[in-house]
């Protein structure tokens, strides 16, 4: 199966720094994709190499069936670009900012207004740019790039400034644009900043690609313990080990807590036994591993095998 | 050809909202009519060639104005725009390169044919309203005078935009463009004066001083506004050159053209290839 992105061994290097190593990977129809890793980790250089804006040092790209630095520009017309840092000309109002990338691509100058009623612009639409807030520039970049029914998104870290209303909102608007069947790349330099809407992730660093994956898929991959706290009743902190087994990694975190590691495979038989009559277990917590955690073990594993 | 209206309709539409198309029309019709009624003063009435002093007068002020407003818009265009980060945006829309800088040399370049067609027509404009009485060859020395000065704009606007696509960053850009300024219209004569000066007539050849004058546009455009109507070198004091002249004015204005064109050309290549 073909997606509307296909990236073959692509290598970007700019002079002696390799931005990209020999990354590939395709993004399907009607899904979101969430592209992450550290400053510098190669997310910006990777959407530039989609949009066509830099060549390749080698390799393939194909974007909704066009290579994108021949100078094919059907594609792009169907493409939607939110940049890192957006930024327009201040003199000119919304609308008329709004008017122009739409003529570019083609879009009936009706079309303005209602994409600003979206991101909830229109009481802003006739004042300058200028004088719009960071969230508001946001906003009306996330227009631009919702101009013409786009098939592709690529969103460059789209939700740093957006309050977290906004950010509901944006999402929401992803997920319809995904529902109809868009691929949106979303890139991000946190794996919690994506509060698990990609329902696939890409983990880069350095250039490379470390991690592709469903969230689910990484979590069995990177088989992280599952962290259990046991709020511990009279003098069972006494003997831990005689009621809960035999467990790997456990710690006192206080005079009645105790906090155990499990492993994906041990998960339940822990809790049996805590759960156990007799045992001396007043509470307990299961706390999975966080997006962070998941994200810093892939990096972890890559930097180890360097 | 619609990418290059739209993008050049956009830089007119800015160029209206940030006052640069006011300014610089007040700018060269402010200065233009001074010229006219405080600069015949002296000389008292001149009857009947009224607008071929006008004429002297303003194509040595669009010497000095109209290469530094030209320089002024177009030093910025590429870079600025790449350092505010709005390019990067601009051009992940299905819009070509090169569409975009011609785009912007048309925008730029309408707002500066705006403004000396304005300024310059009001001060005509207002000699006509005041009675003195002009004649068909000043009117076509005048009209000529407008569309010179607006091809020795457009070449600084192309050089502008080499400057601009060659530098990394915006102020170095301002510092090129006011060197290049500096050069062309005050060093490069006064060079010039000094060489013959020192020749005394000996080694230089008219040949090689013509190339010289065709190599620097201002001189190009000054032969050709001083030189091109009798009338006209009359009143500069080029009527003695006007008839040694080698450089006829088409062979000027083919200059003029290639120093917009040239510029515009490596312009668009440099830019091309440039990584963002």
């Amino acid at each position: 199966m073909t997606g509307t992105v296909e990236i073959r061994d692509v290598v970007k290097r700019f002079g002696k720094v390799e931005a990209v190593r020999d990354v590939s990977f395709s993004l399907p129809e009607g899904e979101t994709v969430a592209l992450v890793g550290h400053n510098g980790a190669g997310k910006t250089t990777l959407m530039k190499l989609m949009l066509g804006l830099i060549k390749p040092t080698s390799g393939s790209i194909s974007v909704l069936g066009d290579d994108p630095v021949a100078g094919q520009f059907e594609a792009r017309r169907r493409l939607g670009y939110l940049p890192e840092n957006v930024s327009f000309n201040a003199a000119l109002t919304g609308s008329e900012t709004l008017a122009f990338y739409a003529r570019l691509k083609r879009e009936p100058a009706k079309s303005v207004a209602p994409l600003l009623d979206r991101v909830g612009l229109t009481h802003a639409a006739g004042r300058r740019v200028g004088t719009y807030s960071k969230g508001m520039r946001q906003r009306l970049g996330l227009a631009q790039a919702l101009l013409g029914e786009p098939r592709v998104l690529l969103l460059d870290e789209p939700t740093t400034g957006l309050d977290p209303a906004l950010r509901q909102s944006f999402y929401e608007i992803v997920e319809e644009l995904r529902g109809r069947g868009a691929t949106v790349l979303l890139s991000s330099h946190a794996l919690t900043e994506l509060e698990e809407r990609a329902g696939r992730v890409i983990i880069m660093n350095r250039g490379i690609k470390v991690a592709d994956g469903t969230l689910d898929e990484l979590r069995r991959i990177a088989r992280l313990p599952t962290r259990i706290r046991l709020k511990v009743t009279g003098t069972g902190l006494a003997n831990v080990p005689n009621w809960l087994g035999p467990v790997d990694g456990w710690r006192r975190i206080n005079g009645q807590m105790v906090e155990i590691d499990a492993a994906p495979d041990r998960k339940i038989e822990v809790l049996r036994r805590a759960t156990d009559e007799g045992a001396p277990v007043e509470d307990l917590d299961v706390i999975p591993p966080t997006l962070d955690e998941l994200y810093a073990h892939f990096l972890l594993t890559q930097e180890a095998a360097r | 050809m619609r990418n290059i209206l739209i993008v050049a309709r956009k830089e007119i539409q800015e160029g209206l909202r940030n006052r640069w198309v006011l300014a610089t029309t007040l700018l060269l019709a402010g200065l233009a009519l001074s010229l006219t009624f405080l600069g015949s003063a002296p000389t008292g009435t001149v009857g009947v060639r009224a607008l071929d002093v006008v004429i002297v007068s303003l194509s040595s002020l669009t010497i000095f104005l109209v290469p530094l407003i030209a320089l002024l818009i177009s030093h910025d265009a590429i870079v600025g725009e790449m350092e505010r980060g709005t390019m990067l945006l601009l051009l992940s829309y299905p819009v070509a390169r090169w569409q975009v800088l011609l785009g912007k040399f048309v925008g730029h370049l309408s707002i500066l044919a705006f403004a000396t067609l304005l300024g310059y027509g009001a001060a005509a404009g207002a000699l006509a309203v005041t009675g003195a009485e002009i004649d068909a060859q000043s009117w076509t020395a005048f009209g000529s005078m407008i569309g010179s000065s607006i091809l020795l704009g457009a070449a600084f606007i192309a050089v502008g935009y080499l400057v601009s696509a060659l530098v990394r960053e915006r102020g170095t850009a301002g510092g090129i463009a006011i060197g290049i300024w500096l050069l062309f219209v005050l060093i490069y004569d006064m060079a010039l004066l000094g060489l013959l000066v020192v020749d005394q007539g000996q080694t230089l050849s008219g040949g090689f001083l013509n190339a010289l004058l065709l190599l620097n546009p201002a001189d190009a455009y000054r032969l050709f506004n001083l030189t091109g109507s009798a009338g006209v070198s009359a009143f500069s004091g080029m009527a003695g050159v006007a008839q040694n002249a080698t450089l006829n004015p088409s062979v000027l204005l083919a200059a003029l053209a290639a120093w917009a064109l040239v510029p515009l050309g490596l312009a668009t290549l440099a830019f091309s290839r440039r990584e963002l």
